[in-house]
């Protein structure tokens, strides 16, 4: 007998068309469940497209110039550089204290003096436009950091004080090439001429001064690679602690930077997506399972099994399609609102094209989406036996034992596994993901199988018949009981969990305002000056919490081994970077509250024999292993042209997120005391006010000498950060939707479970008000297992995260979890009984006959 | 009457249930031949609607077989037997069974439709004027009385022309004015196709007007009257 199908595809396009006309409500559920994870995709590929293309069309102006040379020494020189035809600028950093007499405040900057036409590409953003110019005319003229005029209310033409020299301020400084939103965070910038640099004296020997060289290339030729050649020159440089910059370097580094915000956004826009896979499998379970008797007909009349589901199919793909497409017209919207929502972290002007590739890729996963996850429940049609017709028990389909079921959850975790790479380009990271994602699932399934056995196994038969059915409602054929919970549960882990990870990350920030920790730093701190700075926090009744000396100095050779040697030798497996360090280090005998110890010991390690000639100096832990040193190697150090020969003697684990002095070497007592040094001082202030008071008192007397504030610079992180919240929020307002809307469709969906017991209920003589509470007490159930599952998911995956990845301690706080499951269980509830009224306000009849 | 259309050897049905085995149908036989018209008669619970299911290939039997028009259900699967149900057999249901989503023309389209027949329109036209129906074409099942679902049920039955019609219990949803205006309409079409009926129903009135009764109890055949044979020889 033969099963060739004799039907053309345009039938089964017809059938499905005709099924679906009077669906369109549930397949419109269907849709929404997907359309905002795309909307979401496609605007943030898209904003991704468009944002890399600028990128690179920008990539001059991202640098300001062709190629830019900088070091901590002020002669340098890059001997190929002669034979080519420049224009060269000069920009000397340090950070330094500014005085405003206006208000007699102070403020630790980051004072750029400025020599040249820098930049040559782009420009320097101000307010006015023309003080970018005007500032360079020859007089005491300076542009001030906009967050610092604002915060000190300063206005163009007041006079702020930078060491000796008074300057006028020309504009405020709104962007310029090469400044990032961190670099601002501790020292905003402040230009100067350069010409007035010697004048403020703040500029020493032993001052920390970067000094930075921008060339503009005249009639080089197109086909001259600058990379090539500074990758030649690269060891050469490398010897003479030059840093090189190229226009190409600083587009990597910047497409890097926010291919990682794309990553993380894209990751946002996935959970969407996966939020809308639940609803999609959800609503096609449902409705699938409505359709069994029709499927059963239409085998009857003679339909193969395939032709059902190919029906089926059809309909769920065209749906699928049509969502996405709706999906990525919203995100094509959605990506003209990206650039504001992100307008604090651009290094570029976005251009607002339209990236058709994200589009078509948005779409495509939409329908692939689509139809996986509507695949599993569909196969169910190929299975469903003529015989319903005849006997309604027979729709109860198993397809444990099907090899296709199972060859559809490979491709489901295939999928996902795939997709998660390609957002987060770590195939171990992308496979916990989805592991994460199906233990989540499993939880919830025993979840439900557990509370449904409980319910049956102490059942209250002596309760009212309200409460009876309502209860009974969980378990009995044709619940709901998983399906609600797997979905809402699953939607209120994902949502809870990004709110409880954002809170954390501002928790963390937080902490280090609390308590009695140091908040007060003062830095540069010359060792005449030691005292006398001391004894100015005395008279303010400020405690000196810490006063240290800091050493600068560099490593001459490690076990012999000079950086020249290490550079030419290709076979030593020696990193060079800690010869290219400027060590800033300090001496004691004994460890901090900040530091332990990891190896050895700090001053008579068990393994070496104490020396005449080699003092003993501690590395931290971290850094030792990083750079393969080992107890015991000899490092000579070379301290402002004197050497002195150490040995490592122990490693030290050290706890940087304690605002402390904390150094990464540390000499013992008795060898650097008469180095040149200077010192920082730590302590607390109560308040504001007795900050501002002290750093001004601090500045006067001591112009030289810097001071920060942690209690500014947490205020200008907060700042930042509520910033970096907003975008978050706004990402996850994505995923909140579709899981709302998940929610809203999966509990749409259950009534068609119901109606017909409601409706029986009814014509029996049920009231209104005891069919509400049946069904309320149902959702009320399963919205509260839901919430309470999804709830204890979210923390579990919270503290995953804490611990693994951000190396903190996850502590959940009570409210949040009681908002989110009072939330949870009410929308639920509220969503139920909302579709039961439409039922109970009509006649049982009619009822009936629509909702088919 | 040569041909035998459908053949029952030695039919059971047993079902397993919670370690106990239940049998439902014990050792059926017997033969239909073409233009035939067949009832299965019994209390409910006799197994009547099992053995319409298992001679319509509905359902698999435990022991026994079934030919219908020459081919052995037995080792054809599902789709095998969809395909024959499509060339051989037509369906009218006690609840009538009408899909909820179509109209009624394009109900009594879909057994042609499944055929690959071109002009499927024109005759399920022709089919529900046939039934008086020509003019609700266009309506949904929801908003037809039983009386005429059920006749736009004959009239799918008998769009694909098939050789044996199975009827179960197909006036047993309906009043009885309704009934004999189904019933005459089952027979009429019956006649003029020259198909093969097997009715299933309570009703011993209509199962008198078949040729041949079949009485089932507790699954077992515990007589059979060939009222045909019977009025010849009167």
């Amino acid at each position: 007998m033969s099963s060739k199908s004799k039907l053309s595809t345009g039938w089964y396009f017809k059938m499905a068309w005709r099924d679906a006309r009077k669906s369109k409500g549930r397949l419109l559920l269907f849709i929404s469940s997907i359309t905002l994870g795309i909307a979401a995709l496609v605007a943030i590929n898209s904003f991704s497209s468009n944002l890399k293309e600028d990128i690179n069309g920008q990539s001059k102006e991202l640098l300001g110039a062709d190629l830019e040379l900088s070091s901590n020494d002020s002669i340098f020189n890059y001997a190929f550089l002669d034979t080519l035809s420049y224009s060269v600028s000069y920009e000397n950093s340090f950070a330094s204290m500014i005085y405003f007499p206006k208000n007699q405040e102070s403020r630790l900057v980051d004072i750029r003096s400025l020599g040249g036409e820098f930049p040559y590409y782009g420009k320097i953003e101000t307010e006015p436009i023309a003080a970018e110019s005007t500032f360079r005319d020859g007089n005491k003229k300076a542009l001030v950091d906009q967050s610092v005029m604002i915060q000190y209310d300063v206005n163009v033409g007041d006079t702020i004080r930078i060491g000796l020299v008074d300057f006028i301020v020309e504009g405020a400084l709104l962007s310029t090439p090469s400044q990032s939103l961190g670099a601002t965070l501790v020292a905003p910038a402040v230009y100067i001429p350069m010409k007035f640099q010697a004048e403020t004296g703040l500029v020493q020997k032993g001052s920390r001064v970067n000094y930075s060289r921008f060339y503009k290339f005249d009639d080089l030729p197109e086909d001259f690679d600058i990379d090539a050649r500074i990758r030649k020159d690269r060891d050469s440089l490398r010897l003479q602690s030059i840093r090189t910059e190229t226009v190409a370097e600083r587009r990597e580094e910047t497409g890097d930077t926010f291919d990682d915000l794309a990553d993380f956004l894209n990751l946002v826009a996935f959970v969407a997506l996966l939020l809308g896979c639940v609803g999609v499998a959800s609503a096609v379970y449902i409705y699938m399972k409505e359709k069994i008797k029709t499927v059963a007909i239409l085998r009857c009349m003679g339909a193969k099994g395939i032709d059902a589901f190919l029906i089926f199919l059809i309909q769920m793909s065209t749906v699928g399609f049509l969502g996405s497409l709706i999906g990525a017209l919203i995100g094509v919207f959605v990506q003209r609102v990206l650039p504001v929502i992100f307008q604090n972290f651009l290094p570029v002007d976005v251009s607002l094209s339209i990236s058709w590739p994200a589009i078509f890729g948005g779409v495509l996963t939409g329908l692939i989406i689509s139809v996986l996850f509507a695949l599993a429940p569909l196969l169910s049609v190929r299975k469903a036996s003529p015989l319903i017709t005849l006997r309604s028990n027979e729709s109860n389909i198993s397809l444990s034992k099907d090899r296709a079921l199972w060859t559809v959850y490979i491709a489901i975790f295939i999928f996902i596994v795939s997709f998660a790479f390609v957002q987060i380009g770590d195939l171990k990271d992308s496979l916990y993901f989805t592991l994460a994602v199906i233990i989540a699932f499993a939880f919830l399934g025993f979840v439900a199988k557990v509370f449904m056995w409980l319910v049956r196994k102490y059942f209250p038969h002596n309760a009212s018949y309200v409460w009876r059915q309502g209860l009974a409602n969980l378990y009995r054929p044709n619940n709901q009981t998983l399906v609600l919970i797997a979905s809402i549960g699953l939607g209120t882990a994902l949502i809870t969990t990004l709110y409880f990870i954002q809170t954390l990350l501002i928790n963390q920030v937080e902490i280090t305002t609390d308590d009695d920790r140091p908040n007060l730093m003062v830095f540069d701190i010359q060792t005449y000056q030691k005292d006398d700075v001391a004894a100015l926090a005395r008279e303010n009744d400020l405690p000196v919490l810490q006063q240290v000396p800091v050493v600068t100095m560099r490593i001459e050779s490690i076990n012999g081994l000079t950086l020249e040697k290490v550079v030419n030798d290709s076979t030593l497996e020696m990193r060079t970077s800690p010869f290219r360090r400027e060590w800033r280090v300090t001496y004691r005998d004994s460890l901090i509250e900040s530091e332990t110890l990891a190896k050895g010991s700090l001053t008579e390690p068990d393994s070496i024999q104490q020396s005449q000639e080699y003092s003993f100096v501690s590395i931290e832990d971290d850094y030792a292993r990083r750079n393969n040193m080992e107890l015991g190697d000899t490092i000579v150090w070379n301290v402002q042209g004197f050497p002195i020969s150490t040995i490592l003697g122990s490693t030290r684990e050290i706890d940087w997120e304690r605002l402390q002095t904390n150094f990464l070497a540390l000499f013992p007592t008795g060898v650097l005391e008469q180095a040149p040094q200077f010192h920082v001082l730590i302590t607390r202030v109560p308040d504001k006010e007795t900050g501002a008071l002290f750093q001004r008192e601090v500045v006067k007397r001591f112009p030289s000498v810097s001071v920060i504030d942690v209690g500014l610079i947490l205020d200008t992180l907060d700042d930042i950060l509520d910033k970096i919240a907003f975008v978050i929020r706004f990402m996850a307002l994505f995923s909140i939707s579709t899981g709302l809307l998940v929610l809203i469709s999966s509990v749409i969906l259950s009534k068609f479970q119901r109606i017909r017991e409601s409706v029986l209920l009814r014509t029996m003589g049920g009231s209104k008000k005891q069919i509400l509470l049946i069904n309320g007490l149902e959702y009320f159930c399963l919205g509260s297992m839901a919430s309470l599952s999804g709830i204890l998911l979210a923390m579990a995956g919270s503290w995953g995260l804490a611990f693994y990845s951000f190396d903190s301690t996850f502590v959940p706080s009570p409210i949040p979890i009681i908002v989110v499951f009072i939330s949870i269980t009410t929308i639920t509830i509220l969503i139920g009984l909302a579709n039961s009224r439409s039922i109970l306000s009509k006649p049982p009849l009619e009822v009936l006959r629509n909702e088919i | 009457m040569t041909h035998p259309i459908l053949e029952v050897e030695n039919l059971s049905k047993t079902y397993t249930n919670a370690h106990r085995d239940l049998t439902v149908l014990s050792e059926i036989s017997f033969q239909l031949f073409e233009g035939e018209k067949f009832s299965i008669v019994g209390s409910s619970g006799s197994g009547k609607t099992t053995l319409l299911g298992l001679c319509a290939g509905l359902d698999n039997p435990s022991t026994g077989s079934v030919k219908l028009n020459g081919i052995n259900f037995n080792g054809l699967d599902e789709d095998q037997r969809a395909s024959v149900r499509n060339e051989n057999v037509g369906f009218v249901f006690q609840n009538f069974q009408l899909l909820p989503t179509l109209t009624a023309l394009e109900n009594v389209m879909v057994p042609l439709e499944l055929r690959g027949e071109s002009k499927a329109n024109k005759r399920a036209l022709d089919l529900l004027d046939r039934v008086g129906l020509a003019d609700r074409h266009d309506h949904y099942p929801t908003q037809l009385s039983g009386g005429e679902q059920q006749r736009i049920s004959i009239a799918r039955a008998f769009s694909n022309r098939p050789k044996i019609l199975f009827a179960d219990e197909p006036t047993g949803n309906l009043d009885e004015e309704t009934s004999n205006k189904i019933e005459e309409l089952i027979f009429t079409l019956n006649k003029e196709l020259g198909t093969t009926l097997v009715m299933v129903t309570h009703d011993l009135e209509l199962a008198k007007k078949t040729d041949r009764i079949l009485r089932l109890k507790g699954g077992k055949i515990i007589d059979e009257q060939n009222l045909k044979a019977i009025i010849n020889e009167q």
